[in-house]
């Protein structure tokens, strides 16, 4: 029991497997995982694919060493899964988001760090991308490969992939 | 009714942050003491109730003033 009085038993766990980088989607990976934490629950996001972008420290691009993985540079930007409009429509979203007080997703991230929810970065995408763990934002957790985050979502109740 | 051990003001907030600030305040005061939240998010009338279930603490008052929830919820 923590000090709260809320069970952490390893069942009381939660996973998600954060997929996508488009803002309408890492909005529910950071809801979601703050308020799991809030819950009292071990939560892991782990990040694969886009996902590991919001891992990636601001002024790192993907360079890559090769023509292919340069290419993957112009997935820099911010986007929208729907309404992208080339980029408008993330700063849309985004200024929505603040008339009606929510909170941007970097708050987010950095509640959930405050809470304990663990950043775990994929490291395959990291090899994929070309990106090295300095190139990584600090307070997260050591690269994870499939079977390590499979062994959590086995001891977690609650497993999403966003 | 006990005395309100802390007041956690989260108005102006939206989901997910009642949740998560009531969390954090909850684990600053001592079991069996009341913490009592105020939101203007209309999602906590909901929201709130279903963590403090879910964690085991004990909502022992809700008021709906409209557009301001007052909660107190007493410390597992």
């Amino acid at each position: 029991m923590s000090e709260s009085g809320v069970s952490t038993k390893p069942e009381d766990g939660m996973v998600i497997v954060c997929w996508s980088g488009e803002i309408d989607k890492v909005w529910p990976q950071m809801i979601l995982g703050t308020t799991g934490a809030a819950y009292g629950m071990d939560v892991t996001l782990f990040c694969t694919f886009w996902g590991l972008f919001t891992l990636k420290r601001p002024e790192v691009g993907i360079t890559g060493d090769n023509w292919m993985t340069k290419m993957l540079g112009a997935f820099n930007n911010e986007r929208l899964s729907h309404l992208n409009f080339g980029g408008a429509g993330p700063k849309m979203m985004r200024s929505i988001a603040d008339r009606h007080k929510v909170a941007p997703p970097e708050e987010l991230l950095a509640t959930a760090m405050e809470l304990g929810v663990r950043l775990a970065p994929c490291q395959m995408t990291m090899d994929l991308m070309g990106l090295k763990r300095e190139d990584l934002i600090d307070g997260i957790e050591e690269p994870l490969g499939a079977a390590a985050a499979v062994s959590r979502m086995q001891n977690a109740k609650i497993n999403l992939f966003i | 009714m006990s005395d309100v051990a802390k007041t956690l003001d989260a108005s102006g907030l939206a989901c997910p942050m009642p949740v998560v600030r009531t969390r954090q305040a909850i684990d600053q005061i001592e079991s069996g003491q009341i913490l009592e939240v105020i939101s203007t998010d209309r999602g906590s009338l909901q929201d709130i109730p279903a963590w403090a279930e879910s964690t085991g603490n004990e909502l022992v008052e809700k008021e709906d003033a409209g557009d301001r929830f007052t909660f107190r919820i007493r410390k597992a």
